[in-house]
């Protein structure tokens, strides 16, 4: 269970991040919000904009919400994260900057909806996801 | 300069689509669609209520819990009414059927088993939902 505002935060960090990388098409920079990415799907705990939100600004904003968000959706939305950077990453890095740009405005899409709406994208895209698959799958 | 034309891009189509979604999520539409009783059955809408409250939820899905803390105290609170929830990616022949797209998806079900009213996106508010079973006992009262 998570402090709903902290995943916010997180992703108003990252909009920040991914906007400086489309503007300066760093392939490092990238590959760097790939990792943190990376961190927070693996653990929230581990995700460093969390952190920092925990550690620095969560005291400057009076008492937690009694509502709590489970983690499971954000760190299934992290995953989604880390797949778009991970192609724009290769994309940039491997002289081939269109797909960088492409793959960066996809995160850029759901962080920004996050960050201002609470809008979980990845989230929503599961149930799709799924259906397709099982399309597939029965076909 | 590409890159920055396509970040301002993002960033207003991304605003456009979020007020869009904001304006359209938890609102109880009107749900005209031919008798789903069949598809309903299967998912436990056995007519033993005289509302059904049937819930789409899936693991990755944050408002899931607020339509389900509403409409668990609603059940609670107003004879005749029930909650269901049911796992959508257990049920994906159910789900492409009613045409659920998201989750979670509240289902307003009458006692005959038609589908009065759907919300999808966010809980509706309270008092939307209490008018919605209102008239799911109308309607069904009137069969």
């Amino acid at each position: 269970m998570l402090d709903p505002r902290g995943p916010r935060f997180a992703a108003m960090i990252t909009s920040v991040v991914l906007v400086v990388v489309l503007i300066t098409g760093s392939g490092w920079l990238a590959l760097a919000q790939a990792v943190v990415f990376a961190a927070g799907a693996a653990s929230i705990r581990y995700a460093p904009y969390s952190w920092i939100y925990r550690k620095f600004v969560a005291r400057h904003l009076g008492p937690p919400p009694a509502e709590r968000e489970p983690s499971e959706p954000v760190r299934f939305a992290q995953g989604v994260g880390f797949a778009f950077m991970a192609v724009a990453a290769a994309g940039y890095l491997a002289g081939a900057p269109l797909v960088g740009l492409i793959a960066t405005a996809g995160a850029l899409t759901a962080a920004f909806l996050n960050a201002a709406f609470g809008l979980c994208l990845g989230c929503e895209m599961y149930l799709l996801l799924q259906r397709v698959r099982a399309r597939f799958s029965t076909n | 300069m590409t890159g920055l034309v396509v970040a301002v891009a993002v960033l207003l189509a991304s605003a456009a689509f979020g007020l869009v979604r904001r304006a359209r999520d938890g609102k109880l539409r009107e749900s005209p669609r031919p008798d789903d009783g069949q598809v309903l059955a299967r998912l436990g809408v056995d007519g033993g209520a005289e509302v059904t409250l049937l819930q789409f939820s899936s693991a990755f899905c944050a408002p899931c819990r607020a339509t389900r803390a509403l409409c668990a105290a609603v059940a609670a609170e107003v004879e005749g009414v029930r909650h269901i929830e049911v796992d959508a990616e257990e049920h994906l022949d159910e789900v492409r059927a009613l045409k659920i797209m998201r989750t979670p998806t509240l289902l307003v079900v009458d006692a005959a088993g038609r589908v009065v009213r759907r919300a999808a996106g966010q809980p509706p508010s309270r008092a939307h939902l209490l008018a919605a079973i209102g008239e799911a006992t109308r309607v069904g009262g009137t069969r």
